[in-house]
């Protein structure tokens, strides 16, 4: 079985435009999360992490035509180019593109800027993988707010049937008309930045970002590397859009994870939640965590520095998790008051150097999906 | 490594106004028939009892009437997989929810604007707190499920899969839906899987 790491990454988002500036904002308990007053669905407006136009235009001017791309193609363009520079392992021929999203270009939609099929998501990530000539055609995930991380878990997997040497897993979703009318439908907007896991907590805040992080083989003597472990996901079985009362699919997929890699919740040094900030997320949540015995292991969501980025997001958590465990640091979970929620959780308040080996990232989504992933480090 | 030896069951096709089980067809409708009234009368000639399926939005229905076909209403394996892809995702609904936006957004569309969405309503139907995946390509795209699935039994995390090619757009569909597990009747491979999705009239 091949053993495989995540390596050269990168984040496009308002805290900033490679790994290195996101990683020091979130150290600054900066946030992306802004007030907006621009659409018609919210009144008294609301807040959002959305990326300027400006900032992406400058920085893809450097590598192509604005007037070609699309917002989001450009934002994907972008992290998908920083992760090839930075690598010299990338080959055209043998490397796999994986694209993550949830609605693509969907601000696209009806409007008569670009051909009209690129609103279908195969569309979309040909131009992409045209953009840089990937030999085989790119594969799109898009399962809900899961889709990020559950691409990592396609690339490992294609990896290890003989598909591709390596593959670039790339992830993006905008703050579009579309998706903050369809949250605010569901009166799951809050009306303040969102405040994962607290007792005051209104719901969800929205975020756009891409990024991207080569998955593959590494055998650089000495070097330490954080290793893809495993992934597992499971059902709800119970409701479209309510998360379980339960938490029984999250429980699944934990307990089960944990039970095919032989760890006990104690080796668990950090726990990257999902933790939207709706009231019965955020609940199923604690449920499900304590259920599997981690109501003690340092937990955080990065809701409230980046929004929820819908299809980007667990990819998003999975990179901060791996810097996370490479420099032994644990991230406050922002904008967190007082636990809010029925169960026992260890939510991280301070950010705090530890030693760190081995680390899980969950997420859920609509559709009743839940996935678990185990990240460890290790050396060559 | 030795790759575990994985078949190919049963298999189902809806496709022009037509509905095959394992290459019988089992229901035909006028093909002038409106789609969503199509939806309808074979949810009404398998006899089926589950309200909920008024409440899907197309694609779902799609993928709910297929999967009580392939497995005659009965999933016995509640471990079983599911792995589903199609060309349009879920852009039917979202176009739906997109018009909606114009006077007051609809909650009840909006939750079908993803293409998994038709997974969470079979895991519900069958009780299936299994793996999903659902991914997006042009075209039905056999090599992908093959060398997905496969590394998906050779880790243990299924003995079951039900794979779907579920696919809608502009009332527009083509069905794909056929069981894989350890035994059973066809090899699992992209010869054999071309043929079931696009059988050649000899």
């Amino acid at each position: 079985m091949s053993r495989n790491f995540l390596l050269n990454d990168t984040i496009i988002s308002p805290l900033g435009f490679n790994t290195e500036e996101n990683l020091r904002a979130i150290r600054n308990s900066e946030s992306a999360l802004k007030f907006h007053d621009n659409s018609r669905f919210f009144e008294q407006g609301y807040f959002a992490g959305i990326i300027e136009e400006d900032l992406i235009n400058k920085e893809f001017e450097k590598i192509g035509k604005n007037s070609k791309h699309t917002r989001l193609e450009k934002m994907l363009i972008l992290a998908i180019h920083q992760v090839i520079e930075s690598s010299n392992s990338v080959n055209f021929e043998k490397t796999g593109l994986i694209i993550s999203t949830t609605k693509g270009n969907i601000d696209q939609l009806e409007k008569d800027n670009f051909p009209k099929d690129r609103v279908y998501l195969w569309q979309m990530a040909q131009v992409i993988s045209d953009f840089f000539g990937f030999k085989s055609k790119p594969i799109i995930v898009s399962n809900a707010c899961i889709s990020g991380a559950l691409a990592i878990r396609t690339a490992n997997d294609l990896i290890e049937a003989g598909k591709f040497s390596n593959a670039i897993v790339a992830g993006g979703d905008l703050v579009s008309e579309f998706v903050l009318s369809g949250f605010q439908s569901f009166q799951a907007i809050s009306e303040e930045p969102c405040r994962p896991f607290s007792k005051d907590r209104k719901g969800v805040s929205l975020g756009e970002a891409a990024a991207a992080v080569l998955v593959g083989p590494d055998n650089t003597m000495g070097k330490e590397n954080i290793q893809y472990v495993d992934v597992v996901t499971a059902n709800d079985a119970n409701h479209i859009s309510g998360p379980s009362r339960t938490g029984e699919g999250l429980y699944q997929s934990i307990s089960r994870l944990l039970k095919r890699n032989k760890i006990t919740p104690d080796e668990i040094g950090y726990l990257s939640a999902h933790g939207t900030a709706t009231i019965y997320n955020d609940e199923m949540e604690s449920i499900a965590f304590n259920r599997a015995g981690l109501e003690n292991t340092p937990l955080n969501s990065l809701k409230a520095y980046y929004g929820h980025t819908l299809g980007t997001s667990a990819l998003i958590e999975s990179i901060i998790c791996k810097h996370s465990l490479l420099n032994n640091e644990l991230f406050a979970s922002h904008n967190f008051t007082e636990l809010g929620v029925s169960q026992e959780l260890n939510i991280i308040r301070e950010n705090e150097n530890r030693n760190l080996e081995l680390a899980m990232n969950t997420a859920s989504g609509f559709g009743g999906c839940n996935l678990s992933m185990l990240l460890k480090k290790v050396i060559a | 490594m030795m790759m575990k030896k994985l078949f190919i069951n049963n298999s189902v096709i809806i496709r022009d106004s037509k509905v095959s089980r394992n290459g019988d067809v089992i229901y035909q409708a006028d093909s002038d028939l409106e789609f969503p009234k199509f939806l309808k009368r074979v949810y009404k000639a398998q006899n089926l009892k589950y309200p909920k399926f008024f409440k899907m939005d197309s694609l779902s229905k799609l993928g709910y009437l297929a999967t009580e076909i392939l497995t005659n209403g009965n999933v016995e394996d509640k471990e079983t997989a599911l792995i589903f892809a199609n060309s349009a995702s879920s852009l039917e609904t979202d176009e739906a929810y997109s018009k909606s936006m114009e006077e007051f957004p609809s909650p009840s569309l909006f939750v079908y604007t993803l293409p998994n969405i038709m997974l969470g309503e079979i895991s519900i139907r069958h009780q299936l707190r299994s793996e999903n995946l659902f991914f997006v390509s042009e075209e039905f795209e056999p090599s992908v499920f093959i060398d997905y699935i496969s590394v998906l039994f050779q880790q243990e995390k299924a003995e079951n899969a039900l794979c779907g090619w579920v696919n809608l757009h502009n009332n527009d569909y083509d069905v794909f839906l056929w069981e894989i597990a350890l035994s059973g009747g066809t090899d699992f491979n992209e010869e054999e899987l071309k043929k079931l999705y696009l059988p050649t009239h000899e």
